[in-house]
């Protein structure tokens, strides 16, 4: 179980903002292994996004390497990352994210149809799925029909139906009131019992304490990691 | 992504914009409709020339005086054409391929009979005349195998010339003038109507010789000759030439095969067809104006989707895959009601006009939709490509 999934060494993003040069990521080191749960915090503009994005193989960084289950990712071509995104990642996103004309059960089958996955395999995939997560008899309604929480329910369902090594959720509580957040997060705590590793960018330190590992960013570099105490 | 997704997927994109969609494949499909229709009048007027001028049967070649080639050096002296006599067609005969010849004098002339007049045109021809045409009378007899160089004075009516002059009294063996001359009626021509707006049967018909004394020329217009059918037309033209050189000293005449005649005509009419097909693909051109429009918007509409999409690990082809398609998909199902409305529209036309002919090729029809599709395609190239090339974390952060 503790291998090391993701490596980060030396990685640095910069944009050009103007006149400025920002460092987005500052010669950022950081090792996961597998089944961890990271929270990432830090005042915006301090790179947390960006480091979820290097990771989410989004954003390629200028320099460093990053290794993930110890491929150099960063000299892949797009098309191999996407593969890769596709097979290993999930993106959980603050707005939800759906696709606003298709139903619950049509958003949570997208990746699989991006894939080119059965249709017969698809379906019981995501019976399965809305059955785990008590969204049976949403399945049908858009997205302007269902609450909050269940969009973001529903995204979950969706980032995780392809069965990824490592969720990354940037903000995944931040559209919802406290109620449905608590529920979210347990939800992607569930997941990461079952061994998938969560990575969650957050500006709520009580939602940061809850993480085993707790990242502090501040202009571009890892500044703080607290280990906590895992929560029951 | 499978194939049948794929379709779906697209489709279902279109289905969601119900109305703009549907506007803007309608544009598309007046644009098909355009150059169905319009090459569908042009093509019908087409054959229905074509088939005007080949109704006369084919295996006719034709001779007329003088040259199309330029000489060296303009000595009027020996440039002088000698002109086409009625002995050139007698000697023509002999040449074993040629099933008749007719020599041709044309020209205009008053006709008195049964105290009218009409003024009509008169053809002088040979006896065997019907047998190139196959045009022959409706009563009585064609002018008869006369001695060519002073045939009886015998005049055979078009049906129109008969029904102006005679009415319903049977004109057989009646006398009629031409430019002041009498002529015996022996016969009445079937009619045959108007050809490219020629009436065949507002002429009379006399011998060639009379036609050249009456309109005081010294030579013929042309020589119209039928060959066997399945005869080597270049060997009988061969024949035709080494006879006439006999007889002329030199090759000043011109020898002009129906074919080729219809060869020509058939390139004019191709051109004209493909002009006004060029004019419907005006509206086409803008039909594909409303698609490239559509398609940017939507690509701008849909810029969090396809950040999206990037994030669920599609590559950027498929990105460029699934804005091509939907594209293509719209103008080809515009394309396709085009081709209904078109062909419709060309049958419509057909039915409320019969003077207007019209006729669609199936060769059209599968040519416009697949231009409906290349236009999709091209239409949809630049904003597809626009979308492929989206950064992945701009496009999520744009709400």
């Amino acid at each position: 179980m503790n291998e090391t999934q993701i490596q980060l060494d030396n990685i640095t993003r910069t944009y050009q903002v103007g006149e400025e040069k920002v460092h987005a990521l500052d010669n950022v080191n950081l090792r996961i292994e597998a089944g961890d749960y990271l929270s990432i915090m830090g005042p915006s503009g301090s790179g947390k996004s960006t480091l979820l994005n290097v990771i989410g193989l989004l954003d390629r960084p200028d320099t460093g390497n990053y290794f993930l289950n110890d491929t150099a990712v960063t000299s892949l071509t797009e098309e191999q990352q996407a593969k890769i995104r596709q097979q290993t990642i999930g993106f959980i996103f603050q707005s939800f994210h759906l696709v606003p004309r298709l139903t619950a059960a049509e958003n949570i089958e997208l990746p699989m149809l991006l894939a080119g996955i059965a249709p017969t395999e698809r379906k019981q995939r995501v019976e399965k799925v809305l059955h785990n997560t008590g969204l049976s008899d949403r399945a049908n309604h858009r997205p302007d029909q269902l609450s909050g929480g269940q969009r973001q329910r529903v995204a979950i369902a969706r980032a995780t139906i392809m069965q990824p090594q490592i969720l990354l959720a940037d903000e995944p509580t931040g559209n919802l009131d406290r109620k449905s957040g608590e529920e979210i997060i347990e939800v992607l705590e569930t997941l990461n019992t079952q061994g998938i590793s969560l990575l969650i960018v957050t500006h709520d330190p009580e939602l940061g304490r809850r993480a085993s590992r707790e990242i502090k960013m501040i202009d571009g570099k890892i500044q703080s990691e607290l280990h906590n105490k895992q929560s029951p | 992504m499978l194939l049948k997704d794929f379709i779906k997927l697209t489709l279902f994109s279109l289905i969601s914009h119900r109305m703009r969609s549907i506007l803007t494949a309608v544009g598309i499909a007046i644009g098909i409709a355009a150059v169905v229709l319009l090459t569908s009048i042009g093509e019908g007027l087409h054959q229905y020339v074509m088939g005007e001028f080949s109704q006369f049967g084919s295996n006719i070649i034709s001779v007329q005086p003088g040259t199309t080639q330029t000489h060296g050096g303009n000595v009027a002296a020996l440039s002088t054409t000698r002109p086409l006599a009625l002995e050139d067609g007698e000697a023509l005969k002999k040449i074993p391929q040629i099933v008749a010849v007719n020599s041709v004098v044309q020209g205009n002339a008053e006709v008195e009979g049964n105290a009218r007049q009409r003024r009509t045109t008169i053809y002088g021809v040979g006896p065997q005349s019907p047998i190139v045409f196959e045009f022959y009378p409706a009563i009585g007899k064609f002018l008869p195998d006369d001695n060519t160089a002073s045939p009886r004075p015998y005049a055979v009516l078009g049906s129109k010339v008969r029904d102006e002059l005679f009415g319903d009294i049977n004109p057989l063996g009646k006398l009629i003038r031409i430019g002041g001359n009498r002529f015996r009626v022996i016969g009445v021509m079937e009619s045959k109507g108007q050809i490219l707006g020629i009436d065949l049967d507002d002429s009379v018909n006399i011998p060639t010789a009379r036609a050249m004394e009456l309109f005081n020329r010294n030579g013929l217009m042309e020589i119209q000759v039928k060959y066997t059918p399945g005869a080597n037309v270049d060997e009988v033209i061969a024949s035709m030439k080494r006879v006439l050189i006999a007889k002329h000293g030199r090759e000043d005449f011109t020898i002009v095969t129906q074919d080729q005649m219809l060869e020509v005509l058939n390139s004019i009419l191709n051109v004209l067809t493909f002009a006004v097909g060029a004019l419907g693909g005006i509206s086409l051109f803008v039909g594909g104006i409303g698609v490239l429009t559509i398609m940017s918007i939507a690509v701008n509409e849909r810029v969090s989707e396809i950040g999206l999409f990037r994030a669920l690990g599609a590559p950027k082809n498929q990105i460029l895959l699934i804005f091509l398609g939907e594209a293509v998909l719209l103008s080809a199902l515009g394309g396709m009601f085009g081709l209904l409305l078109g062909v419709g529209g060309a049958q419509l036309l057909g039915f409320a006009i019969p003077a207007l002919p019209v006729y669609t090729p199936w060769s059209f029809v599968f040519f416009a939709e697949a231009t409906a599709i290349l236009i999709g395609l091209l239409a949809g190239v630049l904003p597809a490509r626009r979308a492929a090339n989206l950064d992945p974390i701009d496009a999520l952060r744009t709400e």
